[in-house]
Formats: structure tokens, sequence, C-alpha cells
């Protein structure tokens, strides 16, 4: 707890604002126009007392209603000129929060698009989350609010300070001389109370997190009758929350007496010595009344920077993690000469895509995340076109790196991957991953209807080839069940449909796209055996052409493959068919007999 | 006015603390409207010397304290009583502060207590049909708006009902007509103020909105990320981003837009208003009809009572965001949750189990007919298998033990009891159900297993290794302590359904129920969580759903399910001997694993 509140009080750091500021700069002239208003408008602000000592002065002490008619046509003036300062800085200023809001969000998915899947098997979703949502939606507010309330406040505090100090500077003196402790009092308070209120926004993001649980694990939490044991723990949050809350609000309540006891002690110079410069004939009525109303204006502009400064201040971790996540480098990405060629994921080249055929090899292969560990060695493997694989061996045996190196989801340490011959550096990752059909264990599919879920393998797929894919995994019968069909939306994430419909439809949308490779990830563990089956001899046809790999555990998935590999600490330690890797009665005959009669397994040799 | 009624219920006991709190306000307002009654005396009585208008008990206090001529030498005695009163108005705006805050924080509080606990008493259906982010979003930010109004705004209210009422008490007396032309553009400022509030009220709304798809978007794609990288398709979520990142700007920035027509218009008015107070004080003033001091006061009180009139606005408008998110809130909480009924049982449950003539559909679509006429009796300790294909009733079958759902048409008995006569806490105590994608909680490892009931390590060890994950957690650095989920380790599939496993299983129920919860684990695991399964009950009934043959051949009754009926029931033997569904699976797999399974299964099971 120490130790991370400490990342939060860091000083301000300039270099990071310096670079979130250089988003402001593609809105140069709407931020310099900005400014102009906000110092306009405190001009405004300004002036308004002015008038009263005016008519103090000019009419009313005087007793003449001369120049009257100037002075209401410039009295209406003011108010159109601070009418239309208003409106102009309201929506600059929200202009520039949503398109930097917009701008920052964009790089940063934009980004997240880029980055290769090691990233995401380092980082949590919720940390990516947090910093696409409440993160960078307050660097959006913060810079773009944060200059409507610095300028204003700064140049309000100048103008009032320099029309005091004109009408009467001894007096503008005694005024004057409460602002420093002022101007202490309130980035004391604002310090403590934005800190005060960063722990409440802790203990909420808690209660979010908790709400969060509560609802997505309601299902569970019912068949486990534990409704009254998390109500209990939330209870703790809630209770937490309310006494830092009140606390936060304590803090607040205890500074706005503060700055007004303050205040009232220039307010009780200006009375004293002002009325004497009045009875002494130096003060004017007006210029008396004037100062008690600065003296009073004063404290807000104080206030306005001083909170600023300690939310600029606050928003300095938000911001170093948004720029830590526009920052990172992909571990997987094209080189500049590749992109130029095959062109990048937002704008490829596909006029000049080569067709793939499906020619696979390993060579001398090295892999690993940490170099004490080594995944794969000097691994070689060749696979030719048309060839359907299987990997088999046991969890952390090396089988799904080589699936994921064959995707270039990972790079080789050493050593290359050839697709067709040529490294498949030498081309872009999106050739490749175009030609790829991929189906996962656990199935994701996308919010929106079946259609656009199947869609998904190929984006202008027409009617007739979704119901074709749909038929071949033997999905179309369930979808066609469903009260709006191909039309029926599949909820967040797919969860209106169960596992094994969501299954058959990511089969689905692999086969729609037509690939030269495909990958099969353990995909066919939560279906039922008769889908399984027809989805198996549909794939036997589809497989035909195309390179194929397959990790499975159920021995019904991998049996008609061309060559099964038996992966064992990185190594491939047998090769061959089903029959003779039985008949070799090896590492594969053991991994799926053990101390098993031989006769009940040869009997599988078809 | 209904979701005004509603918001006040909320308040329950606070309101005495809300009383106090706007007490304090009164308290502090009439302090502060004293001030500029002292400048009155001040310019009046003391300077210039005339007589004072209307305001008697200022004049007696200035006459106790020395008269005209004492105090016009000693003018600090006038600056003293500023001090002074601002003191005394400064300890009630702190306990303004403090009490609203402390009311306001505990109506959270139990708000967000409440909706915690209903959220997990709401039914099955409810939850398996509803957005979680969606849920989520109210939970937090709409529980955190109306926490906002109630802390700020509503104290608001009551300073600008004193602000105007006591200032209207003190005009009045000074001058009638006067006081008639400062309040002129009030009602402007009113009626405006509620245009205002009808219109932010809808685009608020559409920007929350807005922003819950933007978030649904990123957290799909993050979810999604395998599959969107490897069926290359960055360029389609990213315009799938772009799309909704753009329309949460647009619509955002009519909020701002909307804030910016109404704050101009507003301010526009205010200094019109001031402008009219101004120039009619030179008119009364030079006519004799109102003194200097008097106008002073009317010219300061303007000032003061605008700000509160225009507050009115904004808080109409956040009334309105409360009010929203109070709709939004009540809509959860007018779902109808699981009770208890009078006169539910909690009988000893032994086991033994009748289905009668149940037929099933879903509430929410009452015209697919989930289970038809399903019949059959279970004795106690015995093992039922259900196999079928996917969406052929078995998971509702058994989700209809637990009273997850209840059944309305044919009864279903436990031990001779209708079920629907037992209390469904009860029920679910002593029915366990793995569900085919169970929850985990972000806790350690230890704790979500003995999650039911405070369980000793032991027995936690033991569960773990039944469901064949103690060796899984041992290689953990932290074992058993390890923290599951966001802020820990992420686990694979199959190591979360033998988790949860292991958390049904430790808690000795009755009966228990596998609703296909080992599709992830591969069958060597399987067959040894079976197999460790079987050692431990004795007379514990048991259902399993289940694709594998091999996990459900030794079975005591095999229940074949199509489109909701039964098929064929009855042992394997006997199952096999006929042409029938069962036959065709396990003609499918018996080739391929079964033997294999069941061989080594009899062999030991490693």
């Amino acid at each position: 707890m120490e130790i991370k509140e400490k990342d939060y009080d860091k000083k301000l750091d300039l270099k990071t604002w310096k670079r979130l500021f250089k988003y402001l700069f593609r809105y140069k002239y709407t931020t310099i126009g900005l400014i102009i208003f906000m110092i306009s408008l405190a001009l405004a602000d300004a002036i308004l007392p002015q008038m009263t000592r005016i008519a103090i002065d000019d009419f009313i002490i005087p007793n003449t209603t001369e120049g009257l008619n100037i002075f209401i046509l410039k009295f209406a003036g003011l108010a159109v000129w601070f009418a239309s300062n208003v409106f102009a800085f309201i929506s600059i200023a929200g202009r520039i929060e949503m398109e930097l809001t917009y701008d920052i969000r964009e790089e940063a998915f934009d980004k997240l698009q880029k980055l290769s899947l090691s990233y995401y098997d380092k980082t949590q979703n919720g940390w990516i989350m947090a910093r696409m949502t409440s993160d960078i939606r307050r660097l959006g507010e913060v810079i773009s609010w944060g200059i409507v309330d610095v300028v204003w406040g700064t140049t309000m505090m100048l103008i009032i300070s320099i029309f005091m100090l004109v009408s009467n500077w001894r007096l503008a003196l005694y005024t004057l001389a409460v602002i420093p402790i002022l101007i202490i009092v309130s980035i004391y308070f604002q310090k403590i109370i934005l800190k005060a209120y960063r722990t409440v926004r802790k203990i909420n993001s808690k209660i979010t997190g908790s709400f969060s649980e509560g609802i997505s694990g309601a299902k569970t939490t019912k068949t486990l009758v534990a409704e009254e044991k998390n109500l209990n723990n939330f209870k703790e949050l809630t209770g937490d929350m309310k006494t830092h809350s009140v606390r936060a609000a304590v803090f607040s309540a205890m500074f706005l007496p503060i700055v007004l006891f303050l205040s009232s002690i220039g307010i009780a110079l200006i009375l004293w010595k002002g009325g004497e410069g009045v009875v002494a004939g130096t003060v004017t009525y007006g210029v008396l009344v004037l100062f008690i109303s600065y003296a009073t204006q004063f404290f807000e502009p104080v206030r306005e920077v001083a909170r600023v400064l300690a939310q600029f201040q606050q928003a300095q971790a938000s911001a170093e993690r948004v720029l830590s996540l526009i920052d990172i480098d992909p571990d997987v990405k094209d080189g500049k000469e590749i992109l130029d060629i095959y062109g990048d994921i937002l704008e490829p080249k596909k006029e000049n895509w080569e067709p793939i055929e499906g020619n696979i090899s390993f060579e001398d292969v090295t892999f690993y995340y940490n170099e004490k560990e080594r995944i794969l060695e000097n691994f070689n493997l060749e696979v030719k076109k048309g060839e359907t694989i299987a990997l088999v061996g046991e969890t952390g045996s090396g089988k799904s790196t080589i699936v994921n190196l064959i995707c270039r989801f990972y790079e080789p340490v050493y050593g290359s991957i050839k697709i067709d011959g040529i490294d498949y550096k030498k081309r872009s990752i999106n050739w490749l991953h175009e030609n790829i059909g991929y189906v996962l264990q656990s199935p994701h599919l996308f919010s929106g209807t079946i259609k656009e879920n199947l869609m998904y393998g190929k984006l202008d797929a027409t009617d007739e080839e979704i119901v074709e894919a749909a038929k071949i995994v033997n999905a179309h019968d369930f979808i066609m069940e469903l009260p709006n069909k191909y039309e029926t939306q599949v909820g967040e994430g797919g969860g209106k449909l169960s596992t094994g419909e969501k299954q058959l439809i990511s089969f689905g949308r692999a086969i729609i796209r037509n690939p030269s490779i495909f990958v099969l990830d353990e995909a066919t563990s939560s279906i039922d055996t008769e889908t399984e089956r027809k989805i198996q001899s549909a794939l036997e046809r589809i497989l035909k052409n195309r390179t194929s790999f397959i990790i499975a555990h159920r021995l019904s998935t991998i049996v008609n493959a061309d060559r099964i590999l038996v992966i064992s600490k990185g190594k491939i330690i047998e090769e061959g068919n089903h029959n003779q890797l039985i008949r070799k009665k090896g590492y594969y005959y053991n991994l799926y007999s053990n101390q098993f009669k031989k006769e009940n397994l040869e009997k599988t040799i078809i | 006015m209904k979701n005004l009624k509603l918001l006040w219920n909320y308040m329950n006991e606070n309101k005495i603390k809300y009383l106090l709190s706007i007490i304090s306000t009164g308290l502090a307002v009439a302090l502060a409207l004293t001030v500029p009654l002292i400048l009155q005396v001040v310019i009046d009585y003391i300077l210039v010397g005339k007589e004072v208008q209307g305001n008697v008990f200022v004049e007696k206090l200035f006459g106790f304290l020395g008269g005209t001529t004492y105090l016009i030498d000693n003018l600090w005695i006038t600056g003293i009583l500023v001090i002074l009163i601002t003191a005394v108005q400064g300890i009630f705006l702190y306990y303004k502060g403090k009490l609203s805050a402390e009311a306001s924080e505990d109506v959270a509080k139990n708000l967000r207590e409440r909706l915690y606990d209903h959220i997990q008493h709401l039914t099955y259906a409810y939850h398996k049909n509803t957005d979680t982010g969606d849920l989520i979003q109210r939970s937090t930010s709409d529980i955190e708006t109306i926490r906002r109004f109630l802390s700020v705004q509503m104290v608001e209210v009551g300073r600008a009902v004193f602000m105007v009422g006591i200032s209207l008490y003190v005009m009045i007396n000074l001058n009638v007509k006067m006081t008639l032309i400062a309040m002129a553009t009030t009602p402007v400022l009113f009626v405006f103020s509620y245009m205002y509030f009808k219109v932010v009220q809808k685009s608020f709304k559409i920007s929350d909105e807005s922003e819950a798809e933007l978030s649904t978007i990123i957290q799909e794609n993050l979810n999604g990320v395998r599959v969107v990288k490897a069926f290359g398709r960055e360029k389609f979520e990213i315009e799938k981003f772009r799309e909704k990142n753009n329309q949460y700007k647009v619509k955002t920035y009519k909020v701002i837009m909307n804030l910016a027509y109404y704050w101009s218009i507003s301010d526009l008015l205010t200094i019109v208003q001031i402008a009219l107070v101004v120039v009619t004080s030179i008119y009364y003033a030079n006519q004799g009809l109102i003194t200097l001091g008097t106008a002073v006061v009317f010219i300061n009180y303007i000032f003061r009572i605008i700000w509160p009139i225009k507050q009115l606005g904004r808080i109409l408008a956040d009334l309105g965001k409360a009010l929203v998110s109070t709709e939004r809130i009540q809509e959860i909480l007018n779902e109808e949750r699981e009770v208890e009924k009078p006169g539910e049982i909690k009988p000893e449950i032994h086991g033994e189990i009748e289905f009668r003539n149940v037929s099933f559909e879903y509430p929410d679509d009452k015209n697919h007919k989930v289970l038809e006429n399903v019949s059959f009796k279970v004795k106690k300790g015995e093992t039922i298998a259900i196999v079928g294909k996917t969406g052929s009733g078995k998971s509702s079958l058994v989700h209809l033990l637990p009273r997850l759902y209840d059944v309305e048409k044919g009864e279903i008995l436990i031990d001779g009891h209708n079920i629907n006569t037992i209390q469904k806490k009860w029920l679910r105590k002593n029915v366990g159900i793995v569900l085919q994608e169970p929850f985990l909680y972000s806790t350690t490892i230890q704790e979500n297993i003995s999650f039911q009931n405070e369980s000793n390590i032991k027995d936690v060890h033991d569960a773990a290794r039944i469901a064949s994950v103690h060796h899984v957690v041992e290689e953990f650095d932290q074992g058993y302590d390890t923290i599951i989920g966001e802020k820990g380790v992420t686990l694979s599939g199959g190591q979360k359904q033998r988790i949860a496993i292991a958390r049904t299983i430790i808690n000795n129920y009755p009966i228990l129920i596998f609703d296909d919860s080992l599709s992830a684990v591969d069958t060597e695991t399987d067959i040894a969580i079976r197999k460790a399964l079987n050692e431990r009950k004795k007379d514990v009934t048991t259902f399993i759903i289940s694709h594998r043959i091999s996990s459900i051949y030794d079975a005591d009754k095999i229940i074949v399910m199509e489109k909701g009926r039964i098929k064929e029931m009855g042992k394997h033997e006997d199952l096999i001997q006929k042409e029938g569904i069962y036959k065709r699976i396990y003609d499918i797999q018996n080739v391929k694993e079964f033997e294999v399974d069941v061989e080594r299964r009899e062999a030991g099971g490693n």
C-alpha cells in the first residue's frame, strides 16, 4: 500500500506532460483561441465590480445622470462580451477535451492491435482496461479544463492586483498582504483534499471490482450459497468507503471557512484603512466598495489554480501509465522495408501479396521466454503443403509454442521458419494471418449476430458462403432453430450460446476464410461427440489441400493425421502416422495405453 | 416525480442529518448576508452620517459599540466585527459539509449494499441473460451520481432557498420597488433552468450509454485478442473501435454544448440583472429614495443571490442525472429476486430423486420447449449420466435440481418432497453443482476451494487431490496462497474446472452434479478424477453430463436426450445392444479411444 502511494505523489514530471501537451499541438489554433478567450473572460470578470465603482463615484456621489446612456451601453456590451466568452470557452475546451480523449484513446488502441501476444500473456486485461477508460478520460479532462482554470485564474489574479494597485496602491498592499497566506493555505488544502479523495477512489475501484465479481460470479455464487459471505466481504469495503469519504469531505468542509476567514481579514483591513481614507478624502466611496468586492473575489482564482496544480500532480500517474502503453514496442513486428512492400495492418497492399502454398519448415529454431529455460532448441521440422500434422505431448512439452511460432504470435529467438521456402519475417504478419484458419480451445465470439461472427473469418462473405460454412461445421441446424436464425445476437463474448455452439461458430468462421494453413488448438474438447464426428468428416475434406496443425488430447481427433509428432521437452521424440506409432510401441503407444493390453490398441489400427 | 420519491426513500434514517445540515446552511447564509449590512451602516451611518434605512438591528449594534463619533476614529472595530461574523459563519459551513457528507455517504453505503445483495439474489435466468457490463455500470457510476447529488446538490438547494428568502426579506425592508427590479429576471432563469434540465437528461443518458458501448468494444477486443491476431482482423477491430470512439466523442460533445448554451445564456441574464440593479440604484439614489449604503447592499446582494439561482439550473440538471440513475438502479431493484416462500421446508436430504412429467421452457422464450415430459427415478447413491447433443436439454435438466430454474409443469421430488416446497438455499447446500464454465473468485486458491465453508487445509488438499489439481497448485510459487485472476495467475480452462470441482466436492453433498465440467480436462485426468470420486463417494447421488463415453459408461443409468425428450435410458451394456443414438456415439468413440481409456481405468488410471 505505502509503496504504491508513493508513486502517486511524484513530483510533476514536465517531460511526461510535455509529451501529452504535444497532442494539443494538433489543435494549436484552437488552444490559442481558448487561451485568448480565457484571458478575455478574466478581464470581463475583473471589470464587472468596476461598474459599481463607476456608478458610485461618477453618478451617485456627484448626483448626476450625465453620461448614463453610455454607461448602460457599456454595461450591455460587457454582458454580451461575458456571455459570448463563456460560450466560446466551454465549447472550445469541450472540443479539445473530446478530441484529446479521442486521439489518445485511438493511439493506444492502435498500439494494442499492433502489440504481440507476448504482451497480452504478461498483462492483465483489467490493467489495460483501466488505462483505456478512466486514465485517458482523466487526462483529457485535466488537460483541457486545466488550461481553462489556470489561464483564467492567473490572469484574474494579475488583473485584479493591477486594478487595485492603480486605484490605490496603499490600500492594495493591505489587501494583497493576505494573499500569500491564502495561496499557501489553498495549495496545502487542495493537496490533502485530493489525496484524501484519491484514497476514496482507490476504495471505490475495489468496490467496482467487487461488484464486477459479484455480478460475473452470481451464477456460481448461487450454486455455492455464498451470498451471505460475499455480502459481508462487500460490507467491509462499503464501510471503509464511508469512513474515508467522510474524512475527505471534512477536509473540504474545513477549507472554505478558512479561506473565508482569511478574506474577511482583508475586508476588515479595507473597512478600517479604507474607511479612514474616505474620512481623509484620499479614498472614494466607489473604491472602498470596489476593494471589498475584490477582496471577496480574490480567493476563487487562487483556489482554482491550486486545485489544478494538485490535479496535475494526481494525474501524473495516469499520464505515465498511458504513455507507457503507447510507448511499448511490439516484440513481433514487420520491418520498414517489409511494410513498404506489403503494407501495414491499416493499409495492406494486398496486390503485392504472394499466394501461399503451405510448405512450412522450421530450421534450427530455438525459442525461450527466459534464457535459462529453453522451450525449443535447434528444432527442425519440414511440413509439405497439404499435410495434416498432429502434435501430441504433455502440457509444457512445447507443442503450443510450435503453433504460436507458426502463427507468428511469437518469433524464433534463433533460427528461422520458412513458408514456401522464404523466411516468414520477409513477409508481413498480416499476410500470414490472412491465410490462417485458427480455432481455439475456448472459443471467443464478439457481440453481434451469428452472421457477423461467421463473417469475422471473411468480411465480404456472401449469404451463401455463410450458410455453407455453417453447414460444414454442422452449426446450420441449431442456428435455424434459434428465434432470429442467423441474425440472432450472441451476446457479450457469445454468452447467450452454449460452449459447444460457440465452438461450432468459431469453426465456421475459420472455415469460411478458406485458409491455406489451418490450426486447431484443442478445438474439439467441448463439442459433443456426434457433432465432433461430423465436423471431423467435414474437416477431412476441407483439410485436404491445406497444411494443418492439430493439437488435441482426444485420440479420435488425431488418428487420421498424416503425421503425428510426439513432442517432449521441445524435441520430436517420435513421428509417423497412428499405425506406425502404435506398431513402434514407443512413447506414443505408452501415452495412449500405459499398461494397456496391446491387442486392444492394435485394434485401433485402421 | 416517482423517481424523486424513490430518491427520498433511499435517504431513510439520514433525513434528520440532512435537516441539521440544512439548518446549518441557513445560519451560515444569514451570517454571510449580515456582512453587506455592516458595510451599509459603515457608509451611511459612520462615514456619511445619514439615517440608516430599514436596518435597525445593525444600527443599534453600532450604537452599542460606541456610536458614530467613536467608531469613525476606531474603524478597526467594524473590521473585527466582520471577522467575528465570518468565523461563526465558518463553523456553520463546516457542519453543513460534515453532516451532509455523513448522511449522503451513509445513503450510498446502504444503497450499494442493498443493490449488491439484491443482485446476488436475482434469478439464475436473469444473470444468464443480462449484460454484465451494463449491470456493473449501473451499480457503480449510477450510485456515484446519486451520492454526488445527495452530498453536494441537495444542500445547495437549501442554501439557494435561504439565500433568496433572507435576501428578499432584507431587501423588501429596504425598498420594495427596488426589490422587484432586483428579482426581475429570476423567473426567466428558473424557466430556462427547467428547460435545460429536460434536454440535458437525455443527452447525459446517451453519452453514458455510448461510453458503456465503447468499454464493451475494448473489453471484447482484449478478451479475444488471439482470435483478432490469428484472423489478422486488427484493421477491422480498429475500425469498429473508431466508430464507437467517435460516437462517444460526438455524443459527449453534445452534452458539453448543452452546457455551453446554458451557461452563456444564464450568464447573459445575470449581467443584465446586475446592470439593472446598478442603473436603478443610480436613479433611486439620485432621487433620494435610497442611500448610498442601501444601494451598496442591493448591488452586493444581487451578486450573491444570482449565483445560487444560476446554480439551481445546475442542481436541476444534476437532479436530472440523479433521477436517471435512480431509475436505472430501481430497474434492477424491481427485478424479482429469489425469495423464501413461507412454509418452505428444510428436510434432511438423502438423495432419492424422481422426475415426474417435467416439461420446461425458459421464462424469456416460452415457445421453445427445452424439456418435454421428462420422467425418471434415481435411487440414493446412484450415478446418472446424461448424454446428448448440444442444446438437447441436458444442462437445463440438471439446473432444475438445485432450483436454478423453477419447474412449472410436472414435478421433481427429492426424497419424496416436491422440490418447489424446499427452501432454495437449503436445497443448494445439499445439491452441489459444478457449472460448465465455473467462476473463480479473485482470492487465493485456498479460499476458493473452501469458499462455501471454512475448511481446514487438510480437507482443501484432499479435495484438490481428488480433483487432480493438487500437484498443479503445488507447483505455483505461493502454492495454495496463490491469488487467482486479475491480480494473480491466470489459470487454464481445465485448471479452473478442476478447482471448481475441488470447491464443490469438499462439501460432502448428498447430491452432486457435474455439468460437463471436465470438458477442458484431458482424458487421462478425467479418468483419474472419476476414479478418485468413485472411491470417495459411497452414498452420493451423482449426475454427470459428458460427451465422453469413457467418463460415463459405468453409470447406473444413462439418459440419452434429444430435443428435450428422453430418447433412451438404461445401462451401458443394454444401450449398446440396440440401435440408437447411444450406440452410434459409442461406435464412434469405441474404436478410437473408449477401450483405451477403459483399460487404463481398470489398470489404475495413471
